[in-house]
């Protein structure tokens, strides 16, 4: 199982849960499982073409998945995954 | 009716109401503030702003809080100074600094934002502020929940100069230092504020906080004598800073300040952390992250938020973006010091170092009005030029030793 942590926006689709845990195999995974148990789930995270949309950042084990393999970073049990919005400056 | 209608999706135009809230719920955008600009407009002019305060709360029409009782009532209005030494030396006929190093009260541009954040979290009844910060920002929330009563903590990453720690400590806020860099800080900060109900200033509050950099544009117009500048150089971190000049401008168009906006918009970065200038260079609409390695620690942001939006107000203006190493931005700390005595912290050599090149490149030409940002202040960032700058002659008190 992966823990993933749910951001404000999103948690009225997840019963207002911070984490939830769900089986995933990669991050595109994940985000299907997530479809799956909290439907609309998907439309937030993705566009239309299926990509994460430009302001969502994925984070596995406190590290941007862009440094990764981006949605194909594999995951294993054990692994938390953070969904953060964009900030600002500081 | 208030001046503010709503806060704004900047991606999908979903509105909500003018809340605690940074995020469009939808498509993860960010939000921000949609002003009555007919109303505004209705009120404001050239004189109520010159018969107003000598501070950035002289553009009240345009800045988003809804009473006057201002936390930080003595921020901007800082000194355009004709850089006539500086501009002869690179060759530019009309060279102004826009000198924030004398910010009041914590010597740099983020007093603004800070007293917009504040003001705006105190008005929808917060008793607790935060922030996530690469020192500058710490400072300024620091001193203002000082004097504003407000209970405060702010996060820093573990690496920052030591007069950017101290300029925290005095104040006696809750300091937190994270074993990580800005953007560990950020992410941190971001889920801790999904927990607390604290305005952190630069998330749930960042739709009213960005705004006050709109009056840095306000500022250099209005002490142009009412035009706007043919060049200015930013420096760009999160690019937030950019992209709210480049809004401050038109908004001064829409309510009627000016009748055109002709300033081409370029952006400054270190080589060490330029997500955005690499992106433009390459001609992408986009930009990938980094992780920073630059003694210009104050734009120490390798995932920038405003990215995407300084590339394209950058490209609106048909202005440019450059980078600069380490040493230039050390070279560029000292030529504006000793050119025109100000002494600015390593965000301003970055900026000194990318105008420079933009006039040797001829991106910026000799008959141009040009304005450089310098946000910072030098006292705080010694370490980045206590090796280039000498020691002091030492003699015994004596006529004859001198």
């Amino acid at each position: 199982m992966i823990k993933v942590r749910i951001p404000t926006p999103l948690r009225p689709l997840t019963k207002n849960q911070g984490e939830v845990d769900v089986p995933a195999g990669s991050i595109a995974d994940m985000v299907n499982t997530l479809e799956a148990s909290y439907p609309g789930i998907k439309a937030r995270l993705c566009d239309d073409s299926g990509e994460l949309r430009r302001f969502v950042n994925i984070y596995v084990n406190e590290e941007d998945i862009r440094f990764l393999n981006g949605k194909d970073t594999a995951l294993k049990t054990g692994d938390e995954v953070s969904i953060v919005p964009a900030i600002a400056g500081g | 009716m208030s001046k503010m209608k709503a806060l704004v999706c900047r991606e999908c135009g979903k509105e909500y109401p003018t809340k605690a809230i940074h995020v469009c719920e939808m498509c993860f955008g960010p939000l921000e503030v949609k002003y009555n600009y007919e109303e505004i407009k209705a009120v404001i002019s050239r004189k109520k702003i010159a018969d107003g305060p000598n501070s950035m709360w002289r553009y009240l029409d345009l800045l988003p809080v809804e009473g006057t009782n201002f936390v930080g009532p003595h921020a901007g209005f800082t000194p355009l100074v004709r850089a006539k030494n500086l501009g002869a030396y690179l060759g530019l006929d009309e060279l102004y600094i826009k000198n924030d190093t004398v910010n009041h009260p914590t010597l740099s541009f983020k007093d603004r934002v800070v007293a917009v954040a504040l003001t705006r979290a105190r008005e929808l009844g917060f008793e607790t502020v935060a922030c996530a910060s690469t020192g500058n920002l710490a400072n300024s929330v620091s001193a203002h929940a000082a004097a504003a009563n407000l209970h405060c903590y702010v996060f820093i990453p573990g690496d920052l100069e030591a007069a950017k720690v101290l300029g925290n400590l005095i104040y006696k806020p809750n300091v937190v230092e994270v074993e990580g860099n800005y953007d560990d800080v950020n992410r941190l900060c971001s889920e801790i504020a999904g927990e607390h109900g604290w305005a952190f200033v630069n998330i749930n509050i960042r739709p009213y906080y960005a705004e006050g950099s709109k009056t840095l544009a306000f500022e250099t117009v209005e002490q142009l004598g009412w035009k706007t500048p043919d060049q200015v150089v930013i420096p760009m971190a999160s690019g937030s800073l950019l992209t709210k000049i480049w809004k401050g401008l038109h908004e001064m168009k829409y309510v009627g300040l000016i009748d055109e906006v002709r300033t081409k918009i370029n952006g400054a970065q270190a080589e060490g952390c330029s997500p955005i200038s690499t992106a433009f260079k390459a001609g992408r609409d986009f930009f990938k992250p980094v992780k920073p390695k630059t003694i210009a620690k104050s734009l120490a942001i390798g995932n920038p938020a405003d990215g995407y939006y300084a590339l394209k107000a950058t490209a609106e203006s048909k202005g440019a973006m450059d980078m600069v190493t380490d040493e230039e931005v050390v070279e560029g700390i000292q030529l504006l010091a000793q050119t025109e005595g100000i002494f600015a912290e390593t965000a301003g050599g970055v900026t000194i170092g990318v105008l420079k090149k933009l006039v040797k490149q001829g991106i910026i030409k000799k008959n141009e009005v040009t304005v450089a940002y310098i946000t910072g202040n030098g006292l705080k960032t010694q370490e980045a030029v206590i090796d280039a700058v000498g020691r002091p002659t030492r003699i015994q008190p004596s006529l004859v030793a001198f």
